[in-house]
């Protein structure tokens, strides 16, 4: 769907990007992810086209970016805003006439959408008689309004209550479900983990992980499991699992009282000859593989690329 | 519809509905007509105070020619001294007292005529004595050197040169004040136009980045569209305002003066010109121009309508320029002088420079600089302009300003990435070549 080839971009002295190269596949959800001054707008900015790279060129479906794109690509910016003194339905139908529609369309989209969201009421109000939060979701309708096939989204659920982000979670999720290929940058790892099936983690203008968000989970798994047992005798199974297999104890919440600790799976086992072996001990309440969150591996990577700087 | 044309109706309806808007463009003629009927309606009740003045003639030679007239009565008094005289007219509370004495010599007079009063007199008052005793102290000193004073007045006569070009055409000094009426009223306008509606694009430039909707805008239609649909939308809603303006003042002026029964004056004529010809047009086939630029009052209106338009969007744009570098309408105070600077040069060339050699160096020069131009060639086109020099600087206004449209769009890409950052000059600079 969309594919940048070696991005850089510079201000004066300052290296924005650094030969940046992502393949967003098709129908996706994908993760734009790094620390604060990654470099992750300005690239959102050269796919918008709103800055030019230095050099290194972005394909949209195969076809170099051209000005004509635009409206093809839906897009809610970090920083966002309304015109203030204008009202909401003018102001959604001019929006989504400079996107290209028809004025008859882009009603007839607005007024789906704004009976979607339960807002059809908003359509005589100025944006400034709006909270915040009311006008985030207006904010959202304006950038999906032409039916873009490439939606990018920076920071898409700040501002929003738990009620509303939930909200427009399904609706991105329902777009990709209609073939809209999703772009968003985030800090908010747990979005990450529930929505996306591709990442990139940035740092310091440069890509530092790409791919697939399972794969690198695979990746990054360990061969760490958490069990939660509950014995008769607690001293002998913590004893027989000290010995045994060297777990470590550790502590996480549960309803039970149990022992609980991290076994590393020796080398020649299965999970499954673990457990069984595990199940002699008492009953099992908890024999679950760490797999790292997104999050531990977002900060693990980011850890390990500025110590190899 | 295209995307500056939905921008433009965008800027303009957002213009013409705005609370502030509306208000000043029926408040303002409303306070202008009112302002001015009362100061006319004041003044003409100072007017009528009428204003008794007492002479105290003692040469008995002037106290004769000294008649009653609209707004001054005069009254002779006789057989008193000065002393006297001065009491009477204070205790009258009259205007003052005009006191000519007794002298030898009639030239002694020019230092020996007082006139008493409370304050200071008014100057009219005082020119109109002065220009009574003058005469016939005059008069009188012609006759005592053994002259015939009414013979010699009688030799007086004016010379006053036929003015004619070369080509025939008879011209006269009223004509040339007319042309520089006509120039300076022109410039004036101009220099209105840019100063009240230069500000309100500079304003609305800002909005997007004020109200952050900047990069949703930014990342549909080119900043360079944006800008043009900022600049033709104010005008349009600056040209309503106007002509609302003036048809408010000629309605409203009309029925004070019915009213008051006082002239209200007004520049009517001259502003529905304005408004009417700013909506034409001005694209004509050059043939028809050039037949037409035979005629020189033709000239002149075509050269107005095409430099006040041209003028004006050049600044226009300059403050457009100004929105686009600055993130709020705090930071635009350091851009302002640069803006006005040139402005008022072209005034002071026009005023001083081009009545003094309207084809002189200084003025040809001006009138080619497309930031004086505008001013600066309506003022000479009346003297007499060659087509090629008046063609030769409405191509270079026209052509500076799309060159700082081009400019200002670039700026205003780059100064979004800048948030909260006040650019200086240099900086601008350097945003060029991003």
């Amino acid at each position: 769907m969309l594919e940048a080839h070696s991005i850089s971009k510079s201000f004066g002295s300052f290296k924005a990007l650094q030969e940046v190269s992502l393949v967003v596949p098709k129908q996706s959800v994908f993760g734009l992810l790094g620390p604060n001054g990654a470099g992750k707008t300005t690239l959102i900015r050269i796919i918008n086209q709103i800055t030019m790279p230095d050099s290194g060129h972005v394909l949209l479906d195969g076809v170099p970016l051209k000005p004509d794109h635009i409206r093809f690509i839906g897009y809610l910016p970090e920083e966002r805003g309304l015109y203030k003194s204008m009202k909401v339905g003018e102001q959604a139908i001019y929006l989504a006439q400079l996107k290209g529609l028809s004025k008859s369309d882009a009603k007839a989209q607005i007024k789906y959408w704004f009976d979607r969201l339960e807002i059809g009421h908003w359509w005589d109000k100025k944006v400034q008689e709006l909270s915040k939060g009311m006008a985030q979701k207006i904010q959202f309708v304006v950038t999906v309004l032409h039916r873009p096939k490439l939606l990018i989204f920076d920071e898409p659920f700040s501002g929003f209550d738990p009620i509303n982000a939930q909200l427009i979670r399904e609706e991105i999720m329902n777009l990709r479900d209609q073939g809209a290929t999703v772009i968003f940058s985030t800090h908010r790892m747990e979005s990450v983990e529930e929505m996306c099936d591709h990442i990139a983690l940035m740092n310091k203008s440069k890509k530092i992980l790409d791919g697939n968000l399972l794969d690198i989970k695979r990746a990054y798994q360990s061969k760490i499991f958490r069990v939660g047992i509950k014995s008769e005798d607690k001293a002998l199974a913590w004893q027989t699992l000290e010995d045994s297999f060297g777990a470590t104890p550790m502590v996480f919440k549960s309803i039970h009282d149990e022992v609980q600790c991290h076994v590393q799976l020796p080398d020649q086992m299965t999970p499954n000859d673990l457990f069984m072996q595990l199940s002699q001990l008492g009953q099992i309440n908890h024999f679950v593989q760490e797999v790292p969150t997104a999050n531990d591996i977002f900060i693990q990577s980011i850890h390990q690329n500025e110590a190899s700087l | 519809m295209n995307h500056l044309g939905l921008i433009l109706v965008r800027e303009y309806l957002n213009k013409i509905r705005n609370k502030s808007f509306i208000i000043m463009t029926f408040m303002s003629p409303l306070l202008m007509v009112g302002v001015i009927s009362l100061v006319t309606y004041l003044s003409s009740l100072n007017n009528d105070n009428e204003r008794h003045i007492k002479i105290l003639d003692e040469s008995g030679y002037f106290g004769h020619l000294f008649e009653d007239q609209d707004q001054i009565t005069f009254e002779l008094l006789q057989a008193m001294d000065l002393d006297q005289a001065k009491g009477i007219t204070q205790a009258a509370q009259d205007y003052g007292l005009l006191y000519i004495p007794k002298v030898n010599e009639i030239s002694d007079l020019s230092r020996e005529i007082y006139f008493f009063s409370e304050d200071s007199p008014s100057l009219g008052v005082m020119t109109q004595i002065e220009r009574i005793v003058q005469r016939q102290a005059n008069a009188l000193a012609i006759n005592q050197a053994g002259m015939d004073a009414q013979a010699i007045r009688n030799l007086y006569f004016e010379v006053r040169p036929q003015l004619e070009t070369f080509k025939g055409q008879e011209t006269s000094k009223l004509g040339s004040g007319l042309k520089l009426i006509f120039g300076g009223a022109a410039g004036y306008l101009l220099f209105m136009f840019i100063i009240i509606y230069g500000n309100m694009i500079m304003r609305s430039v800002i909005e997007e980045k004020t109200s952050r909707i900047i990069e949703v805008i930014i990342s549909s239609v080119k900043p360079a569209e944006l800008l043009l649909g900022k600049i033709f939308g104010t005008t349009l809603a600056g040209i309503t305002q106007f002509a609302i303006w003036v048809i408010l003042v000629g309605v409203l002026g009309t029925v004070m003066s019915q009213v008051l029964g006082v002239e209200v004056p007004t520049g009517t004529d001259v502003a529905v010109q304005q408004s009417a010809a700013l909506a034409q047009s001005n694209e004509l086939p050059a043939q028809i121009l050039t037949e037409i630029f035979q005629l020189p009052m033709t000239n002149l209106v075509v050269m107005f309508f095409l430099f006040f338009i041209g003028g004006y969007l050049l600044y226009a744009s300059l403050y457009a320029a100004i929105g686009a570098a600055v993130d709020s309408e705090t930071d635009t105070q350091q851009f302002m002088i640069p803006i006005i600077m040139p402005l008022i040069i072209a005034v002071y060339v026009g005023v001083f420079t081009v009545i003094e050699d309207p084809h002189g160096t200084v003025s040809q020069v001006f009138s080619f600089i497309p930031l004086t131009s505008p001013v600066v060639m309506l003022m000479r086109i009346p003297f007499g302009v060659p087509l090629w020099e008046q063609i030769v600087s409405v191509v270079l206004l026209f052509t500076t300003f799309i060159i700082t449209v081009w400019f200002a769009a670039k700026i205003y890409r780059v100064g979004i990435l800048m948030y909260g950052k006040k650019p200086s000059y240099k900086e601008l600079l350097k945003w060029l070549k991003y």
